[in-house]
């Protein structure tokens, strides 16, 4: 098991957004938890990176170790996971590459960051020609892209991903979960949260289904998508 | 024409202060969304400590313990000030800004004026009341052009403080600590993400800060000897004006904003009695704030403040 979560429960302003969340990821897989708006879908991956605070109750373990000892910024850097935020949230003032250099600030592969660099800008060929554009510059397909490639620089081990599909178009949509696809053929563990649960679902090998703060189902995409309440409630019918 | 000359090299050294001085505030404010209120104090502490470093090499130099040339001590203050200063600036920020980052601004911007008196008062304590006088690392020589008079330190003064802001511009845009803070500047709550800590990121911009105040304090030691633990309240007011009108997070914008401030002090000096200069010299600010109110420059920046 590579990252195992028992009890997450995350409050905000004393108001409970997750009510106790027990799920776990095993190395190399792709995982999804699909939810509507607002059911705590990026509560969940903040709570994975540390970027809100989680309950005296949580446990959640990574590789043998206990993540909640570790900041945010350890958690890339010496965990290996990566996180690609809601809305991209790209830094809109520096350039494409100063956004994929920035992600490797503490990182000291040098031959490693020049190697992934390289992997991102074949994989995107789109960010190699405007690598020296402001991201705040880019269309949404290009930013996705570059929030990825910036995810991917920062740490392979283990990415989190929310909502990638937000804003494509459905061919660009394609593309990118090619790319997740590929970049999890070679060794990425993925954790997607998704409202376009279908998608998310054809993508991934297991998933789970959050609804208000608890997680109500869990199987693998193919029982999921033939659940007959996932179907109603996710699917459209 | 010698008049206008004139006052236009005394208005690039009294610019050189606020451009220094600015740049602490701007800094911090862009990345931490933040008023530092405490940094006018921390101009007067770099000048204090800039007084004892000096005074010590002096002393040290006349005992014979060491043979150093003046301008070797000029030297030797500044690194060692700026060092010194800096710690000060780290902190001030781990005890009086870390534990109040996600408090409401106000809180914030009050603990900086606290800040402020409790280095002012802290001084009086230390040192009392007496003013003291900065020891004369240079000794001054005039150099007279077509009626216009400039001495070696005014030369000197604005060199170096303009030597140190090419130096920070270069350090900003070049090097990926720069590139963090400006991404801190744009979107502080991802920066982690990036596997970059956010706490080192404030306390280096903390420490470059208050290190060029101390600079700022020891070349204002060598222009005014004349130092006062109250000395930095105004002078920071006016920096703080000037890291405002050159926008947000904008170290050429706190620069040029400086110089201008400097400028239209001296100029307004020159016309009307000393007495109406800031009355006039801030009406003019204001005024200019009122057509430009997002300053001269300024980074753009997300909105959003929660991930």
């Amino acid at each position: 098991m590579m990252l195992s979560v028992e009890n997450l429960t995350v409050s905000y302003d004393k108001i409970k957004a997750l009510h106790g969340l027990n799920f776990q990821i095993d190395e190399g897989e792709i995982i999804t938890i699909i939810g509507a708006n607002g059911a705590g879908k990026s509560t969940t991956l903040k709570a994975i990176s540390r970027l809100v605070p989680v309950g005296k109750e949580t446990r959640m373990t990574y590789m043998g170790k206990d993540m909640l000892s570790y900041p945010p910024d350890k958690v890339v850097s010496q965990l290996g996971i990566s996180h690609v935020p809601e809305g991209r949230r790209l830094f809109g003032n520096l350039t494409v590459m100063e956004n994929l250099k920035l992600a490797t600030f503490a990182r000291k592969d040098t031959a490693g960051i020049k190697r992934d660099l390289e992997r991102v800008f074949s994989i995107f060929t789109r960010l190699k020609e405007r690598s020296t554009q402001k991201a705040g510059t880019l269309s949404g397909g290009e930013q996705q892209m570059l929030a990825i490639g910036r995810a991917f620089m920062s740490a392979r081990k283990m990415m989190l991903l929310d909502e990638p599909s937000m804003g494509l178009a459905p061919l660009l949509m394609l593309d990118v979960f090619d790319a997740l696809r590929e970049i999890n053929r070679e060794g990425t563990t993925i954790l997607l949260v998704e409202q376009n649960a279908r998608l998310a679902l054809q993508f991934a090998q297991r998933g789970y289904v959050l609804e208000t703060g608890n997680l109500v189902l869990e199987g693998t995409s193919e029982e999921l998508l033939n659940n007959p309440e996932v179907k109603k409630a996710y699917l459209g019918g | 024409m010698a008049n206008i000359l004139q006052n236009l090299v005394n208005a690039l050294q009294w610019g050189s202060f606020y451009a220094l001085i600015a740049l602490g505030y701007s800094m911090v404010y862009s990345i931490l969304m933040l008023f530092n209120f405490a940094h006018g104090d921390i101009f007067m502490v770099g000048a204090y400590i800039g007084f004892g470093v000096a005074t010590g090499l002096v002393a040290l130099t006349s005992m014979g313990a060491i043979v150093l040339p003046n301008w070797l001590i000029l030297v030797l203050t500044i690194i060692i000030s700026m060092f010194l200063t800096s710690f000060v600036g780290m902190l001030v920020e781990r005890i009086g800004y870390r534990p109040l980052r996600d408090a409401p601004r106000a809180s914030a911007a009050i603990t900086g004026l606290m800040i402020g008196i409790i280095l002012e008062t802290g001084n009086l304590a230390l040192l009392g009341a007496q003013r003291v006088s900065f020891p004369p690392l240079i000794n001054s020589v005039t150099y007279e052009l077509g009626g216009v008079y400039i001495t070696n330190k005014k030369i000197m003064i604005v060199f170096v403080s303009i030597g140190f802001m090419i130096a920070l511009q270069l350090f900003v845009t070049r090097s990926k600590w720069g590139m963090a803070m400006r991404a801190m500047a744009y979107d502080y709550v991802v920066v982690p993400l990036m596997g970059v800590s956010i706490n080192n990121i404030a306390r280096m911009t903390f420490a470059i800060g208050s290190a060029l105040a101390a600079v700022a304090g020891i070349l204002f030691g060598i222009a005014y000897p004349v130092l006062d633990p109250y000395m930095g309240i105004l002078f920071g007011w006016k920096a703080f004006v000037a890291a405002i009108l050159g926008g947000r997070g904008s170290i050429m914008g706190a620069t040029l904003a400086g110089f201008l401030l400097g400028f239209i002090e001296i100029f307004v000096a020159m016309i009307f009695p000393s007495t109406l200069r800031d009355l006039i010299a801030y009406s003019i600010v204001l005024l200019i704030l009122v057509f430009r109110p997002h300053g001269f420059f300024g980074e753009p920046y997300s909105a959003k403040l929660r991930l």
